[in-house]
């Protein structure tokens, strides 16, 4: 066979594996330019009336996992149980929430139904903390070291999947 | 009297036109920021909560005495290139800017090459194949 009689199948061949690779990939998805960035300053009043305001100091010296939320969010509602089983298993790391654009009682209303598994929740009612934190979506979840480092972001519900494979080796070595 | 009157209008009017300079500014830096939820919109056009969080934080941001830079700094700082609507030009999207004109040239240098080809054949290259049981005549 000629060479060149060759050259469509080549062609196809190596048209087909990029956008296979292609397939595989998010274009919405915006990779978050704060990994390895120390997390922003802030002090925000708690979720709970009466609990202590939320600041940026508890960040330091404990691995946390930061989940920012809204009771009108449905993913939120589909990660939740994951969120609930995970402060169980895993009490050494701290679990905050940040509550996003939301009002207080239909938060409380959703924590009272789904389980309250956060160690403390940040009441960022007009989003500018999440804006901080470079969030474009709920829910999303932030892994951060005992330094105050953001070391992982994940936009979108959690999976079981994810906490096994990505979050938990990391937590693991932090 | 008048003086008071006069003075307070002035000074109303002078508020009125710093109120109309920032939001120019506002709406010009708008429409360089891309709105991160309906991603193919500036945050000027779109009606996302978030883009009209962004748009406040502009605004503030201006109103505080920041240039321009430093606001789109400071979004860019949490959101990365992507916010800005017209990417930044960087040895990272060389090929995104230069693709279009290359795949252009290309294909002109594929057509160029293709005719001098053809014009270097016989004329009777151009002749119909006879078809099975035919002669050609």
């Amino acid at each position: 066979m000629k060479l060149k009689a060759l050259l469509p199948l080549l062609a196809f061949g190596l048209l087909a594996l990029l956008l296979a690779r292609g397939l595989q990939l998010n274009p919405r998805e915006i990779p978050s330019p704060l990994i390895d960035k120390p997390a922003p300053a802030f002090e925000l009043a708690a979720l709970h009336e009466g609990k202590p305001a939320l600041t940026s100091a508890a960040l330091q010296g404990r691995v946390t996992l930061l989940n920012v939320w809204a009771s009108w969010c449905t993913p939120c509602q589909q990660e939740h149980p994951l969120l609930v089983d995970f402060a169980k298993r895993q009490p050494g790391v701290q679990l905050v929430g940040l509550n996003y654009k939301d009002q207080r009682e239909a938060a409380q209303t959703w924590l009272r139904r789904l389980g309250d598994p956060y160690h403390a929740i940040g009441f960022d009612e007009r989003g500018q903390l999440g804006i901080e934190f470079g969030v474009y979506g709920v829910p999303e979840t932030f892994v951060i070291d005992r330094q105050g480092r953001i070391r992982f972001k994940h936009v979108g519900p959690l999976t079981a999947e994810l906490m096994r494979e990505r979050i938990e080796p990391l937590l693991k070595q932090l | 009297m008048k003086a008071l009157l006069l003075t307070l209008l002035l000074l109303a009017g002078a508020a009125r036109a710093d109120d109309a300079q920032l939001d120019a500014r506002t709406h010009a830096l708008a429409q360089q920021l891309r709105c991160l939820v309906c991603q193919n919109q500036t945050i000027a056009d779109s009606h996302a909560p978030l883009a009209l969080d962004l748009k406040n934080r502009v605004r503030d941001q201006l109103a505080a005495g920041k240039t321009e830079a430093q606001v789109i700094d400071d979004l860019t700082a949490k959101y990365g290139d992507f916010v800005l609507y017209n990417p930044p030009v960087k040895p990272t999207t060389w090929l995104l800017w230069a693709g279009p004109a290359l795949l252009g040239l290309g294909a002109l240098a594929g057509l160029a090459w293709t005719l001098r080809r053809r014009a270097q054949q016989p004329a009777a290259a151009f002749e119909p194949d006879p078809e099975d049981g035919e002669e050609l005549r």
